[in-house]
């Protein structure tokens, strides 16, 4: 489903949202370009990130809104450790008006 | 850094074949968002896979359906830097991203496609959408058949 790079991940070039334990504190949530994804990592490009809570927003909230026009890139290159990692999703299967899954 | 200009010509050609206004600089955006009313499609156009494979054909396929916009024009982001930037200034509170499909009402943004709406989905269904959009904001949706 991504773009002509066969030896990327199917989801290279594809927007995704990266669900995160969290590490010590709350789970976090990621949404970027997906660069690759290995057996040690996710990469994204020109992503923006939330942590429950935040600004009063959960993170199903802050990514709802996300859905509906997209995120700010204000990271670069986020490089996610994949133990940390508890799901990828494609933001465009997301619905900006029903909870995400 | 923008790619060769002999590179993105046939991605260019794509749009300006099915009559959308190349729009260069940013003097061309201002004239094009302030010279008239009536609806009016900005394509941000992309060297990216899904602008080939999702984008371009959509806008075309749904450009011949119709109802057309009265203005189509296109920016090429990472290419005509300036006038993709003056762009994205008529829509500030949106994220950047390319492609992304912006259709105007009389000036006012009532309907955006982001680059996340495009990907992974066919031609077909983003003409759709497009129409559908189209048919909406021209009153056409309010025609009734005979």
């Amino acid at each position: 489903m991504g773009t002509f790079h066969q030896d990327r991940h199917p989801l290279h070039g594809i927007t995704v949202v990266v669900a995160t334990s969290g590490g010590d504190g709350a789970p976090e949530v990621y949404v970027g370009r997906c660069d690759d994804i290995d057996a040690e990592r996710v990469i994204l490009l020109d992503a923006d990130a939330h942590r429950d809570g935040d600004g009063g927003h959960s993170n199903d909230e802050w990514v709802r809104r996300a859905a509906e026009y997209g995120v700010w890139p204000r990271h670069p290159r986020v490089v996610l450790p994949r133990a940390r990692v508890a799901s990828v999703q494609p933001l465009g299967e997301v619905s900006a008006t029903t909870p995400s899954s | 850094m923008p790619y060769s200009p002999l590179l993105v010509k046939p991605m260019r050609d794509e749009l300006t074949a099915s009559g959308v206004e190349e729009l260069l600089t940013a003097e061309d955006v201002d004239r094009w968002m302030t010279e008239g009313s009536g609806t009016a499609l900005l394509v941000v156009n992309s060297v990216c896979g899904c602008a080939a494979g999702m984008a371009r054909p959509g806008v075309r396929a749904a450009l011949d359906e119709g109802p057309r916009p009265d203005r189509v024009a296109s920016v090429f982001a990472g290419q005509d830097l300036e006038a993709t930037a003056r762009a994205r200034a008529h829509f500030p509170d949106i994220p950047p991203s390319s492609p992304s499909l912006a259709l105007f009402k009389d000036g006012e943004l009532v309907y955006f496609v982001p680059r996340h709406r495009i990907e992974g989905r066919s031609a077909e269904d983003l003409a759709a959408d497009l129409v559908g959009a189209f048919r909406q904001h021209s009153g056409a949706a309010s025609e009734v058949p005979a």
